[in-house]
C-alpha cells in the first residue's frame, strides 16, 4: 500500500551553490586573516624603493615573491590586502554584532510593546535618518578621534535604524497574529511573549540583516580608510590602499584594484550568505 | 451564580471614543455552551476577547465587569488577571494558519502553558498532550508532536489548536468561529469533535459564529447581537421555536436552506435595520451626549 504520510515533513533544502561561494570566501579570509603572518609573502609595512610598482606576476617585469606586485613605495600588494583583512573582519563581526543587538532590541521593543515606547523609539529613528550617514560618520570621528573603537562606534550608532525599522515592522505584523493572543491566554506576560514568541520568528530577518550590515561595515571602515579617517596610517588597510592607489592608477593599476575587488567580494558574499541562511533556517520558508 | 457573567460591558476604541459594545450582559453556567451571533462587526468576537484580556490595543474597556468563577476580572492587576485567565479560560482561535507558532515545534507549544503556567513536570504535560492529540484523532501523535505547524494542514492545526485548548482542563473555552477559516468538509469534523470534547469534559463554551446551523447543533443558549447591542438572548430551544426579536426572525429567515437555495436568500427587510439604527442612536445620545 502507497505511504499516504504527508510529505511536507521530509522537504530538505540543498545548502546552495551561492551558500558555499559566500561561505568558502569568508573563510577564507578569516583564515588568512588570522594567520596573516604565517600566509603573507612579505612584511606588508617593508618599504623597498627599488622595487617600486612591480606589476601582478603574470606581467613583464614581475618579480617572484610579489604576487599581486607592489606599490609606489615596494610594499607588497597581496600582504597588505591580507593584512588590510584583519582590520576589516575585526569591523564587521563586532561593529555588526553591537549594531544589530542594539537596533534589534529596540526595534523589538517599539514593534511589540507598541505605545510610548514604541512613540519614542520610532521618532528617534526618524530623526536618526535625516543625517547624512557618511557626513554624520566623518563629523564624529573628527570629535572623537581616530582609531578602531571610534569606527565601530561610529558604525553601531549610524547604523543601529537599519535594524530597528525593519525589526519594528516585522514584530508588529508577528505581534498581530492569532498564536501570540493563544501565548497571552495561556498566561504569557508581555515580555515573555516577546522573548519567545516573537523573537524566534523575526531571527531569520535579523540574521540577514546582520550578514547585510557586516558588509555593510566593510564599506563603511573602508570608505573612512580612504578619507584618512580609520585607524592609524601605517597599518595597511583597504580603504587606505585604494586612496593611496588612486593616485598613480594610470602607472600601477593593480594597487586600486586588486583590494577594489576583495572589498567587492567579500562585501556580495556577505549579503549571499544572508540570503543563503535565510532559506535554510527559516521554518516556513518563505 | 454562573461561572461566567459579564456586566454591562461597553467597549470602545480608544481614539475616536467610538462604541464597539453597548451594556452588553451575559451568563454562562458551568458546563453550558452559548452561542454568539451576529453579523460582521456586531461585536461578537470583542466579548470574547474581552474575557480573555486579548483585546486589540485600538479598544479600551469604558465601563463594566466581567465575573469569572466568582472572580471580577477588571478589578485585578495584569499579571493576576492574566494567571487567573491562564487557569480557568483557553481560546480556540479562528484562523487556524497564524495560531501556532512557526518557528516553534507543536509539543511545547501545547505543553508551555502547562509546565509554565500550571507548574505541572514537563514528562506529564507531554503524556497529557499525547493523550489530547490522540482524543482529536491525530494520527502518530508522537511524530506531529514534533513537527512544525508548516507541516500540517489546516485541519490538522485546528485539532491541535482544540487538544491544546483542552489541555489544562479549563473551565471556560472561548471558541471564536473555529470553523470560518476551514473548507465545508473539515468544518463539520471539526464541530462535531468540539462538541464531543465539550460533552467529555464539561467545559463552558462561549461559541462565537455567525452561523445559525453552527448554533442549533452545538449551543444550549444564546446571544444576539447587533452592533455592539444584545438584542436577544434565550435557550436555543425557544429562540428556534420562536425569536422574539423581528431582527432575530429576519436572521432565521435568511438562513439558506438546501430544499430552496435561493428562495431562501432573503436579506433583511430594510424596515428592521432602519429601526435598530435608530434604537442606537437613541442609546448612544442618551449615554455619552
Amino acid at each position: 500500500m502507497a505511504d499516504l504520510t504527508d510529505g511536507r515533513g521530509a522537504v530538505k533544502r540543498r545548502i546552495g551553490t551561492r551558500l558555499w561561494l559566500a561561505g568558502g570566501w569568508l573563510t577564507l579570509l578569516l583564515l588568512a586573516a588570522v594567520f596573516a603572518p604565517l600566509v603573507a609573502p612579505q612584511d606588508p609595512l617593508a618599504q623597498d624603493l627599488f622595487l617600486t610598482r612591480l606589476p601582478p606576476f603574470w606581467e613583464k617585469g614581475a618579480e617572484a615573491g610579489y604576487w599581486l606586485g607592489t606599490d609606489s613605495l615596494g610594499r607588497d600588494v597581496l600582504s597588505r590586502v591580507i593584512y588590510g583583512a584583519r582590520l576589516a573582519l575585526v569591523v564587521a563581526l563586532v561593529a555588526g554584532s553591537i549594531t544589530c543587538i542594539i537596533g534589534s532590541a529596540l526595534g523589538l521593543m517599539a514593534g511589540f510593546l507598541r505605545g510610548w515606547v514604541d512613540l519614542v523609539i520610532s521618532r528617534l529613528i526618524d530623526i536618526w535618518m535625516a543625517f547624512p550617514p557618511v557626513l554624520f560618520s566623518i563629523l564624529l570621528i573628527a570629535v572623537i578621534g581616530p582609531g578602531l573603537h571610534s569606527i565601530i562606534l561610529a558604525i553601531v550608532i549610524i547604523d543601529w535604524t537599519r535594524f530597528a525599522r525593519v525589526v519594528r515592522a516585522e514584530a508588529m505584523a508577528q505581534g498581530a497574529m492569532d498564536y501570540v493572543a493563544s501565548a497571552q491566554v495561556a498566561g504569557r506576560g508581555r515580555i515573555g511573549t516577546m522573548l519567545r514568541e516573537i523573537l524566534p520568528n523575526v531571527l531569520p530577518t535579523i540574521v540577514v540583516l546582520l550578514t547585510l550590515e557586516m558588509g555593510i561595515a566593510v564599506i563603511v571602515e573602508a570608505i573612512l580608510s580612504f578619507v584618512n579617517l580609520s585607524i592609524s596610517t601605517d597599518d595597511p588597510t583597504w580603504g587606505g590602499m585604494i586612496a593611496e592607489g588612486r593616485a598613480s592608477v594610470y602607472q600601477a593599476w593593480w594597487v586600486l584594484v586588486f583590494p577594489l575587488i576583495t572589498l567587492f567580494l567579500t562585501v556580495l558574499a556577505f549579503s549571499q550568505l544572508g540570503e543563503g541562511l535565510k532559506d535554510r533556517f527559516d521554518p516556513v520558508l518563505r | 451564580m454562573s461561572f461566567l457573567s459579564v456586566k454591562n460591558l461597553t467597549l470602545r476604541l480608544r481614539d475616536n471614543r467610538a462604541p464597539l459594545l453597548r451594556d452588553v450582559s451575559l451568563e454562562v453556567s458551568a458546563g453550558e455552551v452559548h452561542g454568539l451571533v451576529g453579523e460582521s462587526g456586531a461585536g461578537k468576537s470583542m466579548i470574547g476577547k474581552a474575557v480573555l484580556g486579548i483585546l486589540p490595543r485600538a479598544v479600551e474597556i469604558a465601563g463594566g465587569e466581567i465575573w469569572l468563577d466568582g472572580v471580577d476580572l477588571l478589578a485585578l492587576p495584569p499579571a493576576a488577571r492574566r494567571k487567573r485567565v491562564g487557569g480557568l479560560a483557553a481560546l480556540i482561535p479562528q484562523d487556524p494558519l497564524t495560531a501556532l507558532n512557526p518557528s516553534r515545534r507543536i509539543g511545547p507549544q501545547i505543553t508551555d502553558r502547562l509546565v509554565d503556567i500550571l507548574g505541572w513536570k514537563r514528562a506529564e504535560a507531554e503524556a497529557r498532550a499525547l493523550d489530547l492529540l490522540g482524543e482529536v484523532q491525530i494520527n502518530d501523535p508522537a511524530r506531529v508532536m514534533r513537527q512544525y505547524p508548516h507541516e500540517l494542514s489546516g485541519g490538522m492545526r485546528q485539532r491541535i489548536l482544540i487538544a491544546s485548548a483542552f489541555a489544562a482542563e479549563p473551565k471556560l473555552i472561548v471558541a471564536d468561529e473555529p470553523t470560518t477559516a476551514l473548507d465545508v468538509t473539515v468544518q463539520k469534523q471539526i464541530l462535531r469533535l468540539i462538541a464531543g470534547m465539550q460533552a467529555r469534559h464539561g467545559t463552558a463554551l462561549l461559541f462565537v459564529t455567525h452561523d445559525l446551523g453552527v448554533v442549533s447543533k452545538v449551543c444550549q443558549s444564546l446571544s444576539v447581537l447587533y452592533a455592539g447591542r444584545i438584542l436577544e438572548q434565550s435557550t436555543v430551544r425557544d429562540f428556534f421555536a420562536a425569536p422574539s426579536h423581528p431582527y432575530s426572525a429576519a436572521l432565521l429567515g435568511a438562513t439558506p436552506k438546501y430544499t430552496d437555495p435561493e428562495g431562501s436568500l432573503t436579506p433583511v427587510p430594510e424596515a428592521i435595520i432602519a429601526r435598530l439604527r435608530a434604537e442606537i442612536a437613541a442609546y448612544d445620545e442618551a449615554h455619552h451626549g
